[in-house]
């Protein structure tokens, strides 16, 4: 039995560095210090996985050599007039760094999943720019922490906790008595209201609006500060000290809201996007009044209407802000490697995602070179996919149209985007099973660990790109 | 009952997506949809009854769950995943991200049953899903 220390946990953008393992005969026993969905990742990785390289033969998938996948592989692919490269945001950044490679020898299109997450976001910053720092100047120094949009508590547990109100900052402390508190009161509320309910078959009375839509915690001066900004009452907004309701759709009218407010300019209406005004200026006076805010913003902002002009506004916002204060802003990176993907994209290309290599040299056009796009309009003929699930995350008509040109996965688990494949390849786990290079949501870049050895045909992501490749130049080469 | 249909992460997704897509637990948390606990009165939905969720794109029958996270009303929210992509659109207007948030839609009780994420995959004009 080995205990293995100091592991960056391969699931969101939050790239926690301290989980410890236990290994016993090659296989995780024990998980210390991850989240639950880093636990769940490293307790069931193996339950689910797939280990057989598999090629569609007369309509059923059949198990093969991993060599003959490989070449099957690459026959589909040098085929192919405009193929789309697709996934990128759970592999290691060497990985994506053959991928680009590929794609400019097939000439295809090539995007990664920020394109259906935070590449609004990139667009924005490629306007206005970002206000930005690592994750460690905030877990030092930030007395005022902004969650618009986002639901750390779900999506990023740990983030809190490591980087802002909950971590031990050398200048400012953690303010977990006092969300204990809170959590304590809150839940016996909900005890409370059950047993009434149940006792007295009598719902309590829907609370107006305009009351509900900001609400502000009891809290003294010298403590961190939280504020959530969410269309609904998050978990995460049940642990902040003030929290805004806005109407769906509306973010862009609060954000330009507070911009004017905080410039002292006067609005002459009551309420806008569902927030009541005065509740607005409170919060302006909060901003204000911070000494080291930051903004982390989600796909509340990125996938609702106005997409980057919302995001443009709220960087504006911290921009503004900085005239009279200290501020930063970061978006809420989802998958452990996407900020990699947009990285490593930036440096082999010049652009972040949606590269299309057809003309021989790279074009960037969201919106045209995006998958989304590319798929709805059947542009691509061919699609190959690693690491990621676009059946299960992209909308019906892109789908439709995804699964009715050949389709090639590699990915460790059988996904419904791999059962619906004509090849599979089945890779190691990154992170797990692999070593690699990972970016932190604040683009400081972490060694993923190899902890166990891969089951026996399982190879990274890498080597099997770098072997499809290979493959895709000898075909090319011999027919000249 | 028309609603504004959001989505999002829920803690239960992540974990459950992250242990097998095909699994029951999958289902449960993903294939469901929070409602708001007055609109579920007065539309007639019961706790964990089936609903038909239509927009402009298509429709999907998922579970209806009451939320107290989600207090107004005409809100309705269901996680990522394969169900909701049912009824959203691939349009992006040129931005290359589809609207995912904040979508009209309307909510009525049926008595269809929740699809299987196969059933939802293998569905016309759909390759045919094969199973390992």
């Amino acid at each position: 039995m080995t205990v293995v220390p100091n592991i960056i946990c391969p699931v969101c953008g939050c790239c926690c560095d301290d989980i410890e393992v236990t290994v016993e005969n090659n296989e995780i026993v024990k998980v210390k210090n991850a989240c639950a969905m880093g636990a769940s990742k490293f307790e069931s990785y193996s339950k689910h996985r797939n280990t057989t390289p598999m090629v569609k033969k007369n309509g059923r998938l059949e198990k093969v050599p991993l060599s003959e996948a490989i070449e099957r592989s690459a026959e589909i692919l040098a085929k192919s007039q405009l193929p789309l490269l697709y996934g990128w945001s759970c592999t290691s950044c060497e990985s994506i760094e053959v991928g680009i490679e590929l794609a400019e020898e097939l000439g295809g299109i090539i995007d990664n999943t920020s394109t259906i997450c935070h590449g609004p976001s990139t667009i924005a910053v490629q306007e206005v720019g970002l206000v930005g720092a690592t994750l460690g100047q905030i877990r030092h120094r930030a007395d005022l922490i902004i969650y618009w949009g986002s639901n750390p508590w779900s999506a990023h547990p740990r983030h809190m906790e490591r980087y802002t109100a909950l971590s031990e900052g050398r200048f400012q402390k953690s303010v977990w008595h006092k969300f204990w508190r809170r959590f304590n009161v809150e839940s016996i509320k909900k005890k409370i209201l059950r047993i009434s309910e149940i006792t007295r078959k009598h719902q309590e009375p829907a609370i107006p609006f305009e009351e509900q839509t900001i609400e502000a915690q009891k809290t003294s001066n010298e403590d961190r500060k939280v504020v959530v900004v969410d269309v609904r009452k998050t978990r995460s907004a049940d642990m902040a000290d003030y929290f805004v309701q806005v109407a769906p759709n509306k973010d862009y009218e609060v954000l330009q809201a507070l911009r004017a407010l905080i410039r002292d300019e006067e609005l002459d209406v009551d309420e806008v996007g569902g927030v009541n005004v005065t509740k607005l200026e409170e919060l302006s006076d909060v901003l204000l009044n911070c000494k080291f805010g930051v903004i982390f913003f989600g796909l509340g902002l990125t996938m609702s209407e106005g997409k980057h002009r919302n995001v443009e506004a709220a960087i504006k916002l911290a921009q503004d802000l900085n005239r009279r204060t200290k501020f930063l802003i970061m978006p809420m990176r989802g998958h452990f490697n996407v900020t990699g993907a947009d990285t490593v994209f930036t440096w082999q290309t010049g652009y972040p995602y949606a590269v299309d290599f057809s003309q021989g040299y790279p074009r960037y056009n969201p919106g045209e070179t995006s998958a989304v796009d590319a798929l709805r309009r059947e542009d691509c003929d061919t699609t190959l996919v690693v690491a990621a699930d676009p059946v299960s995350s992209f909308p019906k008509e892109s789908v439709k149209n995804l699964v009715s040109h050949p389709l090639i996965v590699v990915d460790p688990c059988l996904s419904p985007t791999a059962l619906m494949a004509d090849v599979i390849i089945p890779s190691a786990f990154v992170g797990i099973e692999a070593e690699g290079t990972t970016y932190r949501m604040d683009h400081v870049p972490l060694p993923l660990k190899k902890i166990v050895e891969p089951p026996e045909n399982c190879i990274s992501d890498e080597a099997i790109l770098r072997q499809i490749l290979d493959q895709v130049r000898r075909i090319r080469r011999s027919k000249g | 009952m028309e609603a504004i249909l959001l989505t999002g992460r829920t803690i239960d997704q992540g974990c459950s997506k992250e242990s097998g897509k095909e699994s029951e637990d999958y289902k449960e948390s993903v294939a469901i949809c929070e409602m708001n606990a007055d609109d579920m009165k007065n539309s007639g939905i019961k706790e964990k009854s089936n609903v038909k969720v239509t927009t402009e794109f298509g429709s999907v029958v998922v579970k209806a769950v009451k939320s107290q996270r989600l207090r107004t009303r005409g809100v309705v929210f269901i996680p990522y995943g394969p169900w909701v992509n049912q009824v959203l659109a691939s349009n992006t207007d040129g931005t290359g991200m589809p609207l995912i948030k904040g979508v009209k839609a309307i909510v009525e009780p049926t008595n269809d049953e929740v699809p299987t994420i196969n059933e939802i995959l293998s569905k016309e004009p759909m390759k045919n899903y094969t199973v390992k």
